[in-house]
């Protein structure tokens, strides 16, 4: 039986409802704060920052990686910047300018309340991570730089060159590291977490693998955040790191917490193709080269074939003969289109024939211009570690011939549904970042991944939580609830499942094929016969899994190849329920394009009279179908449009 | 896609790869021979296709840590023949390519050395002595909330600069594998010279490069000898100049703070 | 005092006493060098014995030779004791090393340099400065001891003038990364002098040993 959810959004004017909230929320009293343990899971921007913030407030916080250091999260990935309305440009910038732009990037499908607290509270973490000695890029004068970004016709992002996610994880890894000295942060490394424990109805405490031994182990809280990242990986090949994965999430749903919006991923349009088989992961050109590279492809299928077999180099085709397709069919914005648009015109180029690259799956991303007029180095002083970067991979050199990029899958708008104060379905249990899937619609603007993280976890949980634990009993919890010892011993019987299948398939085989399945049926285009054929082969890789999956070695010792086929699993079961959120969701938006719901000129189209909702799924049983519970979506502050970037 | 060399050829490779069950057990190099791996493959990627292969035989595959293989997360770390990060300089170990080998080569893959960073299996150490470094002072204490705006306090663009190139270390411990005495100095100091430079690191200048040090000698590094292997095979570039303002900025913090002890 | 002899105990701190320690000896090198160029005058050795008689006798020298003592004790004994941490510090070795394609060779042998030069030491000191201070040398003209006649009978010895020259030889290399090790060290470093310190490294440590060296086989040659 469907319910309707109760976001919980704060009476009031938009602008009004995040400090009435932070007032009616009820308080723990400072002498009160070190009697609640809280477990943070994940410590990348959003579980760092959440879990230092905690402690700093006076909660004993026990935060959990299955890295070696907190500095690992993946986080450290991004590359070209964060969002805040500081409006240093004086271009026009505002909050409400910030919201709008993110709630239409969106395509209209993100929730009004919270995407006016984060850019609220952006401006805040920009100040807090200076505080912290991010070094930002600066103007010779001294006031910090800005550039633009995708999705916005004003400069708001804020940048360490092409690092900025690295320099942000490591201000959030120092204030967590200051807290594990101060004995406030219990720091569990090499930790993974595997199931979520539930006494009376609330989350109160997690079941982790230590990674290095393979002991099981039980550890209490008052309260447990998830900052567990996104589930990009379940399609293979992403710009995800290797051991990204949705086992936290998909466990804690499995225990009760809803998920939103599945099909709501989100495709990358500036990545280096794919080069062979062996590929293990696709590398992300930040999306900041399409301030100043020019995206193209041959305006002639004929010349695209000439450019494939190699009889003639990008550079030495006419200017006539090249379709610089962005600015052609978007003059406004051109090459600064949001993600989604620029990701599925680069698909339709390559499907009219007009690809480059010895697949013909790419299209150009081309220097040349930017190189004439300012010279190689001021292009290198801007993006050096990048074109680097490429070059190592592809063995070319940007500054010579124009980059060869294609889409990939790169973030998962959807999550773990959470109400305004980032709570999940299940009391206690509360999702942070990435892991949840508040703030994006569905379709993420550039440089808002590094603004959510910590805007959630500096600026948020720490006041949200305050309000559940205030009306929680400060009595110690302990894992002696016979609830623990129950989900110990499942996931203890699920390690040795895995161990003892003996087939003939390795977890990286049956992570292809799945990856396969999704790219090809629930990747950049999606068709209602589509999907319907991937469920079925879905569930029957599934089934093969469990019948035939290989592994070595034993559960007590460091057993990567044990690591991943638990992931894998978990992925086997995300994939169809992502599979059926988008065969639900009979429209295009954002990230979700259904080929059956497009305008004349192939844009995605919105059904805003059916589908103005959140669609977050429950479980209710293995190999049942998920119950679709509906959050209406309100706008009160922006007119539902189609989107337009022309 | 054959990426840019159509030509290139598929080569076989021997390797020789340090096993070790974990850290109480004595480890062994052990010959694998892998065929067919493609010059536009990573060097991780020739890895997995050899633990593939092993686990298809129902072989233990070799660890080692890995993450983003997009050179960022500082994961990797592999000797590879008697060099850090392998043969090809500014690049960590998933950034090189087998491009950089020729077919018939033989590979000695060994985990990163020293008595600070014990074996965990194979090729995977544990490097938590670095993060027990950073906690004893590698950050500026202030408490989310409370910040001054971002622009209250200029700081010009050389000096942001200068502290952005050493705030770009990934901690890998690049530096302290490939240096003959097994000194950390390099990773200390790019912490120790970002704060150093920046504003916001000055209230706790002296009392940070004192309690860094001190961690840094208990956790048993070896000491600089100003031999520059560190700097040579630093992927991401830290220079030698941040281990001579580190070395400053002890002496200067020594010398004036009120710390008697 | 415990954050003196925790300040000199830790592996910065013992750095920084071999790095002053190291260009101090420098200074001696200096001043030993200059005087040893008495050795060329062609009057038989009589400046180079008053030289050294004023050297050998005058207080204010002897009370400095302390600290040259001193200089050199520290610089040999935190010498000793930081390769032993820092060759400790490892552990278990690699099977393939291949270090030498990332730091030049002299750099990594410091110590086995500085061993050579503390072997020649003792001999040199056998040589010369004992005869001179403890046995009973020959006087010259002007009353002073002989000295010069110490060195051209010493170097006589074939296996002495090579000791010597490979000694020189050794201390080169030593200085060619001492030199400028020492000024990074103490965190003098700066992006306009710091080439200019490692100019005058070099210029310094070759004329100095080339200087030594070439007193052996001036006297083996030509005397």
């Amino acid at each position: 039986m469907s319910m309707i959810l109760d976001s919980k959004i704060p009476e009031g004017p938009r602008a009004e409802k995040w400090e009435k909230h932070k007032f009616n929320v009820k308080l723990v009293n400072p002498a009160n704060k070190r009697k609640y343990d809280v477990i943070v899971v994940g410590t990348g921007l959003a579980g760092g920052a959440a879990a230092a913030s905690l402690a700093e407030l006076g909660y004993n916080v026990k935060a959990f990686t299955y890295h070696d250091s907190p500095r690992r999260a993946h986080s450290i990935a991004a590359q070209g910047g964060i969002n805040a309305a500081k409006n240093y440009q004086n271009d026009g910038d505002s909050v409400f300018r910030l919201f709008y732009d993110t709630i239409k990037g969106g395509d209209y499908r993100a929730r009004e309340a919270n995407v006016y607290r984060l850019a609220q509270v952006s401006v805040n973490i920009i100040d807090q991570c200076v505080a912290q000695g991010v070094p930002f890029a600066r103007e010779y004068g001294g006031l910090l730089a800005n550039r633009s970004f995708g999705g916005a016709q004003v400069s708001r992002t804020f940048y360490a060159r092409g690092q900025t996610g690295q320099q942000l994880l490591l201000g959030a890894y120092s204030a967590l590291s200051r807290q594990i000295a101060y004995g406030k942060v219990k720091m569990y490394t090499r930790s993974e977490m595997l199931d979520v424990v539930i006494v009376d109805g609330q989350a109160r405490g997690i079941i982790t693998r230590n990674l290095i031994t393979g002991e099981i182990e039980k550890h209490a809280a008052h309260a447990v955040v998830l900052a567990t990242g996104g589930y990009g990986n379940v399609f293979y090949l992403s710009t995800n790191a290797m051991y990204c994965n949705a086992t936290a999430a998909w466990r804690a749903h499995k225990k009760g917490a809803y998920f939103a919006n599945p099909c709501f991923t989100q495709i990358h349009p500036t990545c280096i193709p794919v080069s062979g088989d062996y590929q293990s992961k696709l590398t992300l050109m930040s999306e900041s080269l399409r301030n100043d590279g020019r995206v193209w492809v041959p305006k002639t299928v004929e010349m695209a074939e000439k450019v494939r077999q190699g009889q003639i180099k990008p550079q030495d085709i006419a200017e006539d003969d090249r379709d610089y397709f962005l600015e052609r069919k978007y003059p406004a914005f051109g090459n600064l289109v949001p993600r989604d648009v620029a990701s599925r015109n680069a698909k339709m180029m390559c499907d009219e024939g007009r690809g480059v690259g010895s697949t013909g799956l790419a299209v150009y991303l081309d220097f040349a211009d930017i190189i004439k007029r300012t010279g190689a180095d001021a292009v290198s002083q801007k993006y050096g570690n990048l074109f680097d970067m490429y070059a190592k991979i592809t063995d070319e050199d940007p500054y010579t011939q124009p980059m060869r990029i294609y889409p990939a899958v790169h973030y998962t708008m959807g999550g773990l549904w959470v109400d305004y104060n980032l709570q999940t379905t299940v009391p206690g249990l509360y999702a942070t970042g990435e892991c949840n899937f508040s703030d994006h619609g569905a379709n993420r603007l550039g440089a808002s991944a590094l603004m959510q993280g910590l805007a959630d976890g500096y600026f948020v949980i720490p006041y949200t939580i305050g309000d559940y634990l205030a009306q929680t009993p400060p009595k110690p919890v302990t894992t002696e609830n016979p609830a623990f010892a129950q989900a110990e011993a499942d996931v203890r019987g699920r390690v040795q499942k895995l161990m003892s299948i003996n087939g003939t398939r390795t977890p990286d085989d049956f992570h292809k094929h799945l990856g396969h399945l999704m790219w090809e049926y629930c990747g950049m285009a999606r068709t209602a016969e589509g999907l319907k054929h991937a469920k079925v082969e879905i569930q029957k890789l599934r089934k093969e899994f469990w019948s035939d999956l290989k592994l070595s070695g034993s559960n007590d010792e460091l057993n990567q190849a044990l690591e991943k086929a638990g992931r894998v699993a978990d992925f086997l079961e995300l994939g169809e329920l992502m599979v059926d959120d988008a065969l639900n969701r009979n429209e295009s938006c954002g990230g979700h394009f259904r080929e059956e719901y497009a305008t004349e000129d192939g844009e995605a189209k919105r059904n805003d009279d059916e589908y103005a909702y959140v669609a977050a799924w429950q479980y209710v049983g293995d190999n049942q179908p998920e119950i679709l519970n509906k959050e209406e979506l309100h706008f009160e502050n922006v007119k539902l449009t189609q989107r337009s970037y022309k | 896609m054959a990426g840019s060399n159509p030509n290139a050829k598929p080569m076989n490779l021997t390797l020789k790869v340090w096993r070790q069950k974990n850290r109480a057990t004595a480890g062994q190099v052990v010959d694998y021979n892998v065929r067919d791996i493609s010059p536009d493959m990573s060097f991780l990627e020739m890895l997995d296709v050899l633990n593939e292969d092993l686990l298809r035989k129902g072989d233990d595959p070799v660890a080692f840590d890995h993450d983003c293989r997009e050179g960022i997360c500082g994961s990797c770390n592999l000797f590879i023949n008697g060099r850090a990060h392998g043969p090809e300089s500014g690049t960590t170990t998933c950034q090189l390519h087998m491009r950089k080998f020729s077919d018939g080569d033989t590979i000695v893959i060994e985990p990163w050395r020293a008595n600070s960073f014990p074996v965990n299996k194979d090729l995977s150490v544990d490097r938590s002595a670095f993060d027990r470094i950073i906690q004893a002072g590698g950050y500026v204490s202030v408490n989310t909330g409370g910040a001054p705006d971002g622009n209250e306090i200029p700081v010009p663009k050389e000096i942001a600069d200068r502290a952005f190139e050493a705030a770009t270390c990934i901690g890998c411990g690049a530096c302290v594998a490939a240096c003959k005495n097994a000194s950390a100095m390099l990773f200390v100091s790019a912490k120790v010279s970002q704060l150093a430079l920046l504003p916001q690191g000055h209230a706790e200048r002296a009392t940070r490069v004192e309690n860094m040090v001190a961690q840094m000698d208990k956790e048993g590094f070896g000491a600089c000898t100003n031999i520059g292997s560190c700097a040579a095979e630093c992927p991401v570039g830290i220079s030698l100049e941040n281990i001579a303002t580190l070395n400053r900025e002890f002496l200067a913090a020594k010398a004036s703070s009120n710390n008697l002890s | 005092m415990s954050w003196i002899s925790k300040t000199f105990s830790s592996s910065i701190g013992r750095k920084i006493i071999m790095a002053a320690t190291g260009l101090f000896l420098c200074s001696f090198l200096v001043v030993h060098l200059a005087g040893n160029f008495q050795l060329f005058k062609n009057d038989g050795g009589l400046a180079f014995n008053a030289y050294s008689e004023f050297m050998s006798h005058n207080t204010v020298i002897r009370i400095l030779e302390i600290g040259l003592v001193l200089g050199f004790g520290f610089h040999i004994y935190e010498g000793l004791t930081l390769t032993a941490k820092n060759r400790s510090a490892r552990g278990v070795g690699y099977v393939s090393d291949h270090i030498e394609q990332n730091s030049p060779w002299h750099a990594r042998s410091m110590a086995m340099l500085g061993s050579i030069v503390l072997f020649f030491l003792i001999v040199h000191l056998y040589n010369f400065f004992g005869t001179l201070r403890f046995g009973e040398p020959v006087k010259d003209s002007m009353g002073n001891e002989n000295a010069y006649g110490l060195v051209v009978d010493a170097f006589r010895n074939p296996l002495y003038v090579a000791l010597y020259v490979v000694a020189q030889a050794a201390l080169l290399y030593h200085l060619l990364h001492g030199f400028q090790s020492a000024f990074q060290t103490l965190g003098l470093t700066h992006r306009k002098y710091t080439p200019l310190i490692k100019f005058v490294g070099v210029v310094f440590s070759l004329v100095v040993c080339a200087g030594f060296a070439a007193m052996p086989i001036y006297f083996y040659f030509f005397k």
